[in-house]
């Protein structure tokens, strides 16, 4: 037996090349995700040579994907570590509208800058918070709860606004959309640092390990001493959060708010976080995977505007994309469990 | 009844599933219009043997005959259709159908895809007739029912297909005293009949009062076959059970525990689980409860942890209070529970991550996990423990239930435990790592780990304790050091509770 003859005192484990560590496994993990995207844009070259023959044109619209792309990636994020944790969270599409509306009432407004960007937030945590404690210590379903959620933040959306779109006259907000740094826009910039600190949370922190335990399994992790009560409220207030980040950029970019916005977005962000390989489950899931999820939906609302296709057809393509992703997926973890069956 | 026919013959029956051979060479024969028990502790393959027999599990070698015939049922219904009824333990009616509708579930009367209401109702009404219980509303919703009831529903359901075996696994657990008379009065109705039964239960003095005949099953084989249910002393019964197939190795023991209590556990009480439970656990030492399945144990040591919330009674460490998971955790006591893939392990999570699950924090800085300093402290338990295969980075779903085990404790060495409380850790480990899991456990005593553990393998307990609790019925009825008690007397204690009922733990 080899065994013997190792020394009973390890080292420090081997340092790992990162292609092999698991900073590059989500990658290799959704290469049928980029796969579908390349499919995408060639598509687009293809039905539209003249525009794709024009570099700088393909530039912007770059940009203008990734720029539709930026409040729903935001949410997606929080709504990723919600699944993995066990969850689902139907409210996000209405917490953005409570917070969006929140924040750019008059009363709010008159608090500049800080004081609308501090609502949203504040608000954003709070509801989060609320469908947490509901269903960390109310033992409600989370589908229920935040079932009941959604539809009760749109109600209170509604009640604030008194259903009238709220313009925005606040130009540090409004300038957000149209910002630039270094070429890249400000939207962009702020998916890129969610994303960013989304991936560290996940996979280099104890919250990260804890979400994974607990949606793995809710008993081990109970059993091993984590706090899974407390633990579940802080990831629907991390979902509340990001929704609150992604109700400043949406009221940037239509420089107002109103009680409808961000509507259906809980699908869009379920179903980003799924085809990007979280399972619903729980257990297992990647902010990567999450992120090409809302690329490729993204890139199809881009794929049929410049081909100026109705977005029925959108609509259709949008759900068989979602079905067959989940079918892969489904395929791709029977295939390994039947290898490790052997 | 000893010359009448035999209607079913298994021989050599093997079953396995990924990692386990859960049927390893079963004998059964089954006469008609006879009570055939099956008696063997949780894990013996009792209820792999019945799925078999009911089409849910495929056996991968061996012979099945049904009727003289060849028989292999493909799914549920084509033994249902072969004349096999299975009654498991948790009934599997429809609460909101009604009792008719339950019993003919899946084979409904029907015209031109109209259901015949009346001619259920009717035919229901005499299967409920010949059950000896003709007052049960045909109409009525099941979910109304009592559990003896509902029983009575599934029994029906099965000579709603004409069934020529009924397999009842432990049909009495879920059923008061005098409904346990009914269950017996039924089952002869039904033999009478010609309908033969299979019953499963742990109790040996329903088995001596409704059984004909007794097959022993031990780690999925057959250890003893047809001996009389009435007059097999219950020392042999018991014996091919726990059996002698197992040889128990255990380490010589070194030290004795001395000082005061570490854990101290007093008058700890769950309504309809365990009462008045009172015990001390001394720093190196290991205390052993003896009991079987349904005794309560397992939920004692669960209300120790702080798992489930005592109805009375004080568990305190070193004088600190235990009311939560959280705070036995703190206070340095660490659980490797009964069920280890649905209560310990993260199956899809690598080893390593698998044994810091308690811990991984304290590796951490400022919330950032270090798997490096998580890796090498895993690797060394792993190395300690002789895991195998040895890398710490594999899924411990590709680990054998022997090394499993092993990730479970070490998770609980790495968080510096002093006191380990482990339900069953032998359950599902084969011989081999058997010996070193023991070993294990007197190395954790050595280092001054007190250990509290629960067994239903009597010889388990006797060899590994310093002195033994034994639990039945929810109390603790006999305390003893090891060296002070065998195995007859501890095995009389846990079937009969006979030898001093009441006296102190």
């Amino acid at each position: 037996m080899t065994q013997q003859t190792l020394t009973k005192v390890p080292g420090p484990a081997p340092k790992q090349r990162w292609w092999k560590g698991d900073g590059a496994e989500p990658v290799r993990r959704n290469l049928g995700l980029v796969g579908v995207l390349v499919v995408l844009i060639i598509i687009g070259a293809v039905t539209r040579p003249e525009l794709y023959g024009d570099a700088s044109w393909v530039t912007g619209n770059t940009w203008t994907i990734l720029q539709q792309a930026s409040a729903i990636g935001v949410v997606t994020v929080g709504m990723t570590f919600v699944i993995i944790g066990g969850g689902i969270d139907l409210s996000v599409g209405a917490i953005i509208a409570v917070a969006g509306v929140w924040s750019t009432t008059l009363a709010t407004q008159s608090y500049g800058t800080a004081g609308m960007i501090f609502t949203a937030i504040v608000v954003g945590v709070v509801v989060g918070l609320i469908n947490g404690v509901l269903i960390s210590y109310g033992k409600l379903v989370p589908f229920i709860a935040t079932l009941a959620m959604m539809v009760a933040a749109r109600g209170l959306a509604a009640q604030i606004s008194g259903k009238q779109t709220q313009v925005s006259a606040d130009s540090t907000i409004n300038g957000i959309a149209s910002t630039k740094i270094l070429g890249v826009p400000m939207l962009v910039i702020i998916l890129a640092l969610v994303v960013a600190a989304g991936w560290v949370l996940l996979n280099r922190t104890t919250f990260g390990r804890r979400t994974v335990a607990i949606g793995g399994n809710v008993e081990a992790a109970r059993l091993a001493g984590i706090n899974v009560r407390l633990h579940t409220v802080l990831l629907y207030a991390l979902s509340g959060l990001c929704c609150g980040i992604a109700a400043i950029m949406l009221t940037s970019q239509a420089t107002s708010a109103q009680a409808a916005m961000a509507n259906l977005y809980e699908l869009d962000a379920i179903a980003a976080a799924i085809i990007g390989g979280t399972l619903l489950s729980g257990g297992r899931g990647t902010i990567v995977g999450a992120l090409f999820g809302v690329l490729v939906f993204s890139t199809i609302t881009n794929l049929f505007a410049i081909n100026n296709l109705s977005t029925e057809v959108q609509n259709m393509v949008k759900g068989g994309i979602i079905v067959a992703a989940v079918l892969v997926q489904q395929f791709r973890y029977r295939s390994l469990t039947q290898l490790l069956k052997r | 009844m000893s010359d009448s026919e035999v209607v079913l013959q298994l021989n050599g029956v093997v079953k396995t599933f990924p990692g386990v051979r859960a049927l390893d060479g079963v004998e059964l024969e089954v006469r008609r219009g006879e009570v055939h028990c099956l008696l063997g502790q949780n894990g013996a393959g009792k209820s792999t043997l019945i799925k078999v027999l009911a089409g849910v599990h495929h056996a991968d070698e061996g012979s099945l005959s049904w009727l003289g015939e060849p028989f292999a049922p493909a799914t549920p219904q084509a033994a249902m259709r072969a004349g096999i009824a299975t009654i498991y333990q948790e009934l599997d009616l429809v609460d909101d159908l009604s009792v008719a509708e339950n019993a003919f579930l899946g084979h409904e009367e029907s015209r031109a895809g109209f259901l015949r209401r009346r001619s259920t109702s009717g035919r229901t009404r005499e299967i409920l007739a010949r059950l000896g219980h003709p007052q049960i509303p045909p109409r009525r919703l099941v979910r109304s029912l009592p559990a003896a009831g509902k029983q009575i529903v599934s029994m029906a359901r099965a000579l709603s297909h004409d069934a020529r075996l009924i397999v009842m696994d432990e049909p009495s657990a879920v059923l008061a005293h005098d409904e346990v008379e009914n269950l017996f009065r039924i089952i002869h109705e039904l033999t009478a009949q010609g309908i033969a039964v299979i019953y499963i239960s742990h109790r040996l003095e329903e088995i001596r009062e409704i059984g004909d005949r007794v097959t022993v099953l031990k780690d999925g084989r057959t250890t003893a076959a047809n001996l009389s249910a009435r007059d097999t002393p219950t020392r042999e019964l018991v014996s091919r059970m726990t059996g002698r197939s197992i040889e128990y190795v255990f380490p010589p023991r070194v030290g004795r525990a001395e000082g005061e209590p570490l854990l101290r556990v007093e008058g700890l009480t769950r309504e309809g689980e365990f009462a008045d439970a009172s015990l001390t656990v001394r720093a190196g030492e290991i205390v052993g409860i003896a009991g079987l399945v349904g005794s309560g144990r397992s939920e004692l040591l669960e209300t120790i942890f702080g798992a489930r919330k005592a109805d009375a009674g004080t568990v305190t460490v070193d004088g600190h209070p235990i009311r939560s998971i959280g705070s036995a955790v703190r206070h340095g006591i660490g659980m490797a529970p009964e069920e280890r893939k649905s209560q310990a392990l993260l199956l899809d999570e690598p080893t390593y991550r698998n044994m810091t699950l308690s811990s991984f924090s304290g590796y951490a800085r400022s919330g950032f996990t270090d798997t490096g300093k998580e890796r090498a402290a895993a690797e060394r338990i792993a190395d300690q423990l002789e895991l195998r295969p040895r890398s710490v980075e594999r899924a411990v779903r590709t680990l054998s239930g022997g090394n499993q085990q092993k990730v479970v404790v070490g998770r609980w060495l790495l968080d510096r435990t002093r006191l380990l409380l482990l339900d069953e850790p032998t359950r599902g480990v084969d011989v081999g790592a058997r010996a070193e899991l023991y070993e294990v456990i007197h190395n954790l005593a050595a280092n001054g780990v007190g250990v509290l553990l629960v067994s239903s393998e009597v010889p388990e307990v006797l060899g590994l304790a310093d002195r033994v609790l034994v639990m039945r019925e929810g109390h603790l009825i006999h305390e003893a050091p090891a060296e002070e008690i065998d195995e007859a007397t501890v095995l009389d204690l846990v079937m009969s509770g006979a030898l001093m009922e009441g006296e102190a733990a």
